[in-house]
């Protein structure tokens, strides 16, 4: 009875022990860590490296925003879907994961100025005629998306195009080469990453939707959001910022 | 070719990964035996008091998905004021819901043994907890080794699962693998292949001490 008791104690301890809740700077500084949001299958916005490292442009923008609190970045890793909720509950002071700016995710949290400009790449197989030049031309046909990002938003809002949704991009792609969809619609940088990996697919396409990524802070956290939004200013006004788009994107 | 020759690289990653399925799997089992053998005996309770949540918890944890139950935990319990980090929430999670499963293991195995030898040893002046203890307990364990087994590699299977509030399990290493190599097959095959090795050598394990408490 004696070791159960001892096992249960422990536990609770390291339950509590794990409480993390995140509020304003103040907070974040007394804490010592930013808790960062981010699915890291993302490349280049997020991946975990060989060194077991998660690292990535959107990495490079939290540890600018930390630096400037004196702080260290704590990165929790969640599937894309997961961040928002996540986020919500108070698991992440900011989401930083390649999240575009979008009406319908600006109603449930705060979006920093954009960071980042990204357009919508429509992938199919090379081997194929298939060359779709808008997302029209997808309508009567089957394509893979990742769940919950823009390609998923946009295809599914024009009616007639079948989705079929992934947890991740590379899942969506291995949809592709098995012939099960015609096309794969993904954020342009990490869509030429792949197509550049794996010449038997081709970019038909990319398609200018003029979206942003954004920072996502819990709704009504302005003192964050200002933060967030003086130290992008900073970093664009000082160089900091073309160094991270040099160091990722060539 | 390409394919196998990063499956080699990020195999050690890999490993690091399994070696998360291996603790998250272990801290599980433990508080599902602890749980399952009191929740076992307590459905097994006259008193309805004791039976009746017991029952109740069996029926709740058996009845609702896992991944409902890791999401509830991970993402609900906030709402309650609660915050878990993602790994002993997963913890938690698995604990709880293989306590349900092993609860019912554990009250067959208390029903297999026969009523007399209950009586037999009460009559011989022993009190309950210690008949449980040093009489029915014992000889049911040995009843329910192989269903025990069972549940300890759908655990250990099941324990992917906590991919989707981020443990950095086999599952989840996986994918940042395949992330970065875009090697989606090899790595996938990988991952199958290292889950098949821990739970055959749990099988191994438990099909050992079977036969060990066999000539006992």
């Amino acid at each position: 009875m004696k070791k159960y008791l001892k096992t249960l104690i422990i536990l609770t301890l390291i339950v509590a022990a794990t409480f993390s809740f995140s509020q304003t700077l103040v907070q974040i500084k007394q804490r010592g860590k930013l808790l960062v949001g981010t699915e890291p299958t993302f490349p280049p916005f997020e991946f975990v490296d060989e060194s077991n490292q998660i690292v990535g442009f959107d990495l490079d923008i939290a540890n600018e925003l930390a630096k400037r609190l004196g702080v260290k970045v704590e990165v929790v890793s969640l599937p894309f879907d997961s961040l928002i909720p996540a986020l919500q509950q108070g698991k992440v002071d900011m989401v930083i994961a390649g999240m575009t700016i979008t009406e319908d995710r600006a109603k449930v949290v705060d979006f920093s100025k954009p960071y980042f400009e990204a357009n919508q790449a429509i992938v199919v197989r090379k081997d194929g005629n298939f060359r779709p030049q808008s997302l029209e031309e997808l309508i009567g046909k089957k394509i893979a998306v990742q769940l919950g990002t823009t390609g998923d938003l946009i295809a599914t809002d024009v009616k007639g195009i079948e989705v079929v949704r992934f947890q991740r991009f590379t899942d969506a792609f291995l949809e592709l080469q098995n012939g099960r969809v015609d096309a794969v619609v993904l954020d342009e940088a990490p869509a030429k990453a792949y197509v550049k990996k794996f010449p038997k697919f081709i970019l038909s396409k990319v398609v200018d939707t003029g979206e942003t990524y954004g920072v996502a802070v819990r709704k009504g956290n302005k003192e964050l959001l200002n933060f967030v939004n003086q130290t992008l200013d900073i970093m664009r006004a000082s160089g900091t910022y073309n160094k991270i788009i040099d160091k990722w994107f060539e | 070719m390409d394919a196998l020759m990063e499956l080699f690289k990020n195999f050690p990653f890999l490993l690091l990964g399994a070696w998360e399925t291996l603790k998250l799997t272990a801290f599980s089992v433990g508080i599902g035996v602890i749980l399952g053998t009191f929740i076992g005996m307590g459905r097994l309770s006259k008193i309805k008091l004791i039976s009746y949540p017991c029952t109740i918890y069996v029926e709740f944890l058996r009845g609702t998905p896992l991944l409902v139950q890791i999401s509830l935990i991970y993402f609900g319990l906030p709402q309650l004021g609660i915050q878990l980090a993602p790994y002993p929430a997963a913890i938690v999670a698995l604990g709880l819901n293989s306590g349900a499963y092993i609860a019912e293991i554990v009250r067959a195995g208390i029903q297999s043994i026969p009523k007399g030898q209950y009586e037999a040893s009460r009559s011989l002046g022993l009190t309950h907890w210690q008949t449980m203890r040093y009489i029915i307990l014992p000889q049911a364990f040995r009843n329910i080794l192989p269903a025990l087994g069972n549940e300890f590699i759908t655990l250990t299977k099941d324990s992917s699962l906590a991919s989707v509030i981020g443990v950095s399990e086999l599952m989840r290493s996986g994918q940042f693998v395949i992330s970065r190599t875009f090697q989606t097959f090899s790595i996938y095959f990988g991952i199958a292949f290292i889950y098949f090795l821990m739970t055959f050598v749990i099988s191994r394990i438990v099909r050992y001490i079977e036969r060990r408490m066999a000539t006992a």
